[in-house]
């Protein structure tokens, strides 16, 4: 086993350990806290995938800026203390029921997926994911998609501001 | 490594995101596990791109095969980003409304 199993055994099992917390956890700031640990894990699975960038963007505006984000409303509204006082357990037993018979129906397409059978993802080489050929193709074929999202933010950014100064 | 494993680790990541938006109550919660099934798909979008590439890298090692799914990873980054300042923006106005971000609370959306 060389290390680049070793490291995706070690990212995926992080992930997926804090998934299951951010899901666990009482506390919604305990909750961010794994979620940024799962954010992590999947930025060393893009750079295990050489998609440099992505792992880049991912660190800074997922796990620095949302999560961020997220902190201040929970510290905001002072939700710090264990909060969810209605307790239904039929819910929670039949919602964790569904979301486990969807991940056996996922697991058994991917069992039955001839087409999957023999490929791999390519580690460590290929250039599609650095920088230069990214913004080659972003600034070439998808230029108006990309001035488009600038008008979604700024939409969004006026929605917030005007949905938060009521 | 075998894309398959990829294919687990996400759909894993995407039930349990199922999973938490249905159980929990806390509105900052279920927004979370959203945010957690989009990165789900971000990383299966990167693990086919890199499958799709591989299949041409090894008789042209200059072809972009496969650049379109990391630039769909970051338009859903994108995305992702405006749905978050909004989202956010009304859960902290709900809070301001009703003193609580427990989705039970707000089964009617009038007062």
């Amino acid at each position: 086993m060389g290390i680049v199993q070793i490291l995706f055994w070690f990212l995926t099992a992080l992930a997926l350990l804090g998934a299951l917390m951010v899901v666990l956890s009482k506390n919604p700031v305990f909750s961010v806290l794994w979620l940024i640990a799962v954010f992590f894990a999947i930025s060393g699975h893009y750079i295990l995938l050489n998609a440099q960038f992505l792992a880049i963007v991912n660190m800074i505006v997922y796990a620095g800026a949302i999560m961020v984000l997220f902190l201040f409303v929970i510290m905001l509204m002072n939700l710090n203390k264990e909060t969810e006082p209605q307790k239904n357990i039929w819910m929670r037993i039949f919602g964790a029921l569904g979301g486990i018979s969807l991940l056996g129906m996922f697991v058994s397409l991917v069992l039955q997926a001839t087409e999957m059978k023999g490929k791999t993802a390519l580690l460590k080489t290929g250039d599609i994911g650095l920088i230069g050929n990214l913004g080659k193709e972003l600034f070439s074929n998808f230029v108006v998609p990309f001035e488009i999202s600038s008008v979604l933010f700024l939409s969004a950014m006026v929605g917030a501001v005007v949905i938060g100064k009521k | 490594m075998p894309i398959q494993y990829y294919l687990y680790l996400a759909l894993t990541l995407f039930s349990i995101g199922v999973i938490g938006v249905l159980t929990r109550r806390n509105a900052i919660i279920i927004f979370m596990c959203i945010e957690l099934m989009l990165n789900a798909t971000n990383l299966l979008l990167v693990a086919f791109s890199k499958m799709h590439h591989g299949m041409s890298y090894l008789a042209d090692k200059t072809s972009t095969v496969g650049t379109d799914g990391q630039l769909f990873v970051f338009f859903i980054m994108v995305v992702a980003a405006a749905e978050v300042s909004v989202g956010l923006a009304i859960i902290v106005m709900m809070y301001r409304n009703t003193h609580s971000v427990d989705v039970n609370f707000l089964n009617r959306l009038k007062n």
